[in-house]
């Protein structure tokens, strides 16, 4: 198989256009014979569903919430970014073009990402016509904030509700076509597999979850927005439901998966608290604009505060570490996520951990400096002249509450303790995956006819992706790529006329997912499905995770086998296949984790470098950071199955850089 | 944050298999559970132990597990998403009770939401009415104007945010009395009220949404707030006062 990115000819910063300029088009009247499936109805898949729909093809969508406005995106905190340049800070395509790529350690497509800051700003235009709230200022205008690893202001943000904010503007945009009935909807829908027919994808099998029934559904082209793979490593802040099933399906049939190792281990989530725990929480990357990360500077104290006898308060500023500030001074707190998470390990593994749980996982995310900032400020701004401590105080607070209330008060009702008073403690947490279903620059799959769009697809953020990336990318997908590209490859089908599902692919593939739902049904094994997503979640988390050896990885091989095959023998999953069966819905979820798990950690052994969140313990300088290899890992690894995970074939598509040169990426 | 002693928790829940079943309370007992942890976090333990009893786990709807994605409802204490003012279910922690309390827990209670089995139940009438007018009829197609084109006063602005924050969870239905979605509708309605983007459909959108509702079988508004006491989102009784201006100049001017 040779990989063929379709990158178009030309200038980057033409190429796009010029694409549009040739690509072939559907006639209206001709859209209308043409049926599109779309899985997942998150921004991408929500974005994408009402854009083809609006542009007249019969859209079926898919998701396995009650609406489709419970997505996971639903819970993206902190911001979108867009290249407006609205604060006149020097920001432009060209640099968030160029941020990406720097902070996905030169792992991603340039094409690909040009593109998306080229759109970028579209859709920040787009969703305030739709009646996104995005936040503004005094004068009317949209507002900004700064994340990590750049040095502009270009994030805009709904509180800290960004994500419920844009959702809600695709779902809005579903709703006006499923009212025309240009979109069928199927909440409570799981797509089980695809079908493929005669080389292309023609369809899906989905398991009606209220019901039980298994459906074929038929369609002209597939296309997938499932979202991200975190819940491999059992905790993470993806939603409970959250799966690859959907990615890892089409894998098995033929679209190659690339980059499985890049994960994105978010620095700033609530501590783990115990053996009952089912998810973690993120806070979001926003609060590290003002809060200041520490630890004791005294192993002593770090000691004293886990164990009750010290609070955060005592810790006089001269025996405090700002190690981030330390370590890169000229970034800070606001270093790239994967440079902080390892920070606050390395801290943590010396012994500075402030958390009393297992393994002292957590380090202080503080606001004093802020309140007292923001306090003096404002006391200014009124006209208080000489202003007591408990006047910039509660000034402070009023300030540091309007613009992280939510996160504030979230962080309380789980921990009983008071952010406004005492520092948060955090600590890195499973987040994001990188990597996902191989696209072309159309964002085509192997398989003819069946897309990724999304956190499904691997294409935007090489090896790292920068905060409020995602949501840009999901509805850039969505909104503005897909939509034109899939009419290139759908021009012809216009004389097809529908896709029957009485094809015998259709019967073979309905067939595999009923063997599958029986095996669980009657295996009457001795241990839950949760059982087997805990010991799996462990593994990756000790030897898939933050850091890397070719030793754990290899153990993490033989392992998760060893747990598979467990799996299958003894598995228990209650009830019956026709009824409403949340164990069942787990159990195949996790059956293809459990697959996944494997060519996750063969990945990441056969990447013999660090870049990004990928970091090899093999493979650091001197002073720790990550050493990347140009030479000879400048390319997405690709995968093809044929059987056995562990056992895929690896593709390897070149990187070419033709106008950023290769860095060492420097925050410091 | 280190988990103190377990509690002992008695449960009351609601068990109905399907629709046509009849449903009824089942008393469950469940110890050792960490004051730290989430109600639904709990619930995963009391699953776990019937599971490992050859029982059939308690079926609830759940995802994000952190009060936004508006799927967890269930009543707890006979208050939908329980007794703690301002949160979900699933942002619920077990440190709210007392070691030894009974719990009852039981599903969303309103005619247009029937149970599909045991907490969970079918709240698709709340889509139906957004599909009915919650939405502002622009094409996705990324040919509009600026977004900086209309300053919008800050004020405004954060009203408009304020009302787009429901979750569409239900718990203002599953609170009244008269089973009324106001307090729902009246947030999609306040949001694009408040926007200038949002005039132009501005009475059909009123008039279209009010009209499904009651088709969906929701009551009227009787103003007695309580949706507002349990609404997880603070969504202000504010928005049903501006959606019923908004309604009744739209039946005005409507011919
Ligand atoms: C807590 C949190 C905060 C975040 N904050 C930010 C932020 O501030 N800025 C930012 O840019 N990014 C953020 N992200 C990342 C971002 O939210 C996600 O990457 C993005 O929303 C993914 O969107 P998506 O459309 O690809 O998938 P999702 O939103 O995950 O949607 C997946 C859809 O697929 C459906 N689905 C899945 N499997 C199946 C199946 N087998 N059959 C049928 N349907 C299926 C689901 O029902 C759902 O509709 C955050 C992520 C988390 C976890
Ligand atoms: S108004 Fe409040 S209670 Fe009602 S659906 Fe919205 S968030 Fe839930
Ligand atoms: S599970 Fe999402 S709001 Fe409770």
């Amino acid at each position: 198989m040779k990989l063929d990115s379709k990158i178009p000819e030309g200038p980057l910063k033409d190429k796009w256009t010029n694409y549009k300029n040739n690509i072939r088009l559907v006639n209206p009247a001709n859209k209308r014979n043409i049926d599109v499936i779309v899985v997942g109805t998150g921004l991408a898949g929500g974005s994408a569903a009402a854009t083809l729909a609006e542009l007249g093809y019969n859209v079926k969508a898919f998701c396995y919430q009650d609406s489709p406005r419970r997505a996971h995106s639903i819970a993206a905190q902190g911001g979108i970014n867009a290249a407006k340049n609205y604060q006149g800070d020097g920001d432009s395509t060209y640099r968030l073009f160029y941020d990406t790529i720097k902070g996905g350690d030169y792992r991603s497509r340039e094409a690909n990402v040009y593109r998306l800051a080229e759109v970028s700003a579209n859709i920040i235009d787009q969703c305030v016509a739709q009646g996104v709230p995005f936040a503004r200022d005094y004068g009317g205008l949209l507002d900004n904030r700064s994340f990590g690893g750049v040095l502009v202001s270009r994030t805009f943000y709904a509180k800290g509700q960004t994500g419920q904010q844009l959702l809600l503007g695709a779902y809005s945009a579903m709703n006006r076509q499923i009212a025309k009935g240009k979109i069928e909807m199927f909440n409570r829908h799981e797509m089980l597999d695809v079908v493929i027919v005669d080389g292309k994808a023609r369809g899906i099998i989905a398991r009606n979850l209220v019901t039980g029934e298994i459906e074929r559904h038929s369609a002209h082209a597939v296309v997938i927005g499932s979202g991200g793979y975190g819940n491999v490593f059992f905790l993470s802040t993806n939603a409970m439901g959250s799966n690859v099933t959907a990615s890892w399906k089409i894998h098995k049939r033929g679209a190659l998966f690339a980059n499985p190792c890049y994960t994105q281990i978010h620095p700033t989530c609530v501590p783990v608290h115990g053996t009952q725990q089912s998810k973690l929480t993120l806070m979001s990357e926003s609060l590290r604009n003002d809060g200041r990360i520490w630890v004791p500077k005294k192993i002593e104290d770090a000691k004293a505060i886990r164990e009750g006898k010290l609070r955060a308060r005592d810790i006089k500023e001269e025996d405090r570490d700002y190690y981030l500030e330390r370590r890169y001074p000229s970034f800070g707190n606001l270093v790239p996520r994967d440079v902080a998470s390892r920070a606050a390990k390395e801290r943590c593994d010396a012994g500075y951990g402030v958390v009393n749980n297992d393994t002292n996982e957590g380090v202080f995310l503080d606001f004093a400096s802020a309140i007292q900032r923001y306090g003096k400020q404002e006391a200014l701004l009124k006209g208080i002249h000489n202003p007591s401590k408990e006047e910039v105080e509660s000034l402070g607070k009023k300030v540091v509450e309007s613009k992280y209330g939510n996160l504030f008060d979230m962080y309380k009702q789980i921990t009983a303790e008071n952010p406004y008073e005492t520092p948060m403690k955090i600590y890195p947490a499973v987040h994001y995956t990188m990597g996902g279903v191989w696209v072309d620059y159309n964002l085509m799959t192997t398989v003819p006819g069946l897309y990724a769009i999304g956190e499904a697809n691997f294409s935007d953020h090489g090896a790292n992706r920068l905060g409020a990336s995602a949501l840009m990318q999901g509805l850039a997908d969505g909104y503005f790529v897909l939509p034109y590209t899939i009419g290139d490859y759908l021009a012809d089908d216009i004389r097809t006329g529908k896709i029957s599902t009485d094809l015998p692919e259709f019967k073979e593939a309905e067939d595999s997912v009923k063997s599958m739902i029986d095996t669980f049904i009657n295996n009457k094994g001795k241990h839950s499905v949760d059982y087997f997503h805990k010991k799996l979640g462990l593994i990756m988390w000790n030897k898939v995770g933050m850091s890397r050896t070719a030793s754990g990885l290899k153990e993490a091989i033989e392992e998760i086998k060893v747990l598979r095959e467990q799996f299958w023998k003894e598995v228990k999953v209650p009830g019956t296949a026709d009824e409403m069966n949340p164990e069942l819905e787990k159990a195949t979820r996790v059956a293809d984790f459990l697959e996944l798990g494997e060519l996750f950690a063969r990945d990441a052994l056969e990447r013999e470098e660090s870049c990004g969140g990928h970091f090899r313990e093999e493979h650091r300088t001197e002073d720790g950071e990550a050493k990347r290899d140009d030479e000879n890992f400048a390319y997405v690894a690709a995968w093809e199955y044929t059987g056995q995970p562990s056992e895929a074939i690896l593709h390897k598509e070149e990187l070419k850089f033709e106008n950023v040169e290769l860095k060492t990426r420097s925050y410091k | 944050m280190a988990a103190e002693k377990g509690m002992n928790i008695t449960l009351k829940v609601w068990r109905q298999k399907n629709g046509q079943s009849k449903g009824a309370l089942e008393t469950y007992q469940i110890n050792d559970v960490s004051p730290d942890s989430s109600f639904l976090e709990m619930m995963d333990a009391l699953n776990d132990q019937i599971i490992m009893k050859d029982g059939s786990p308690v079926v609830f709807d759940h995802d994000c597990r952190e009060g936004i994605c508006g799927s967890c409802s269930m009543y707890i204490n006979g208050q939908p998403h329980g007794p703690a003012r301002l949160v979900t279910t699933c942002q619920l922690h077990m440190r709210e009770f007392k070691d030894g309390e009974t719990i009852y827990v039981e599903p969303f209670r309103a005619k247009a939401f029937p149970v599909i089995k045991d907490l969970v139940v079918d709240r698709s009438a709340l889509d139906r009415i957004q599909h009915a007018g919650g939405y502002i009829s622009v094409n996705t197609s990324g040919n509009t104007q600026d977004a900086n084109a209309i300053p919008i006063e800050k004020e405004k602005a954060d009203k408009a945010f304020d009302a787009a924050t429901c979750i569409g969870c239900g718990a203002c239905v599953a609170a009244c009395k008269n089973a009324s979605a106001s307090l729902f509708m009246s947030a999609k309605i306040s949001q694009y009220a408040l926007l200038p983007q949002g005039q132009v459909e501005a009475k059909n959108r009123v008039l279209a949404m009010v009209k499904q509702a009651e088709e969906e079988g929701f009551g009227p508004c009787s103003n007695t707030g309580a949706c507002e006491i349990e609404c997880p989102k603070g969504i202000s009784l504010e928005n049903i006062a501006r959606m019923n201006r908004e309604y009744l100049s739209a039946s005005l001017t409507s011919k």
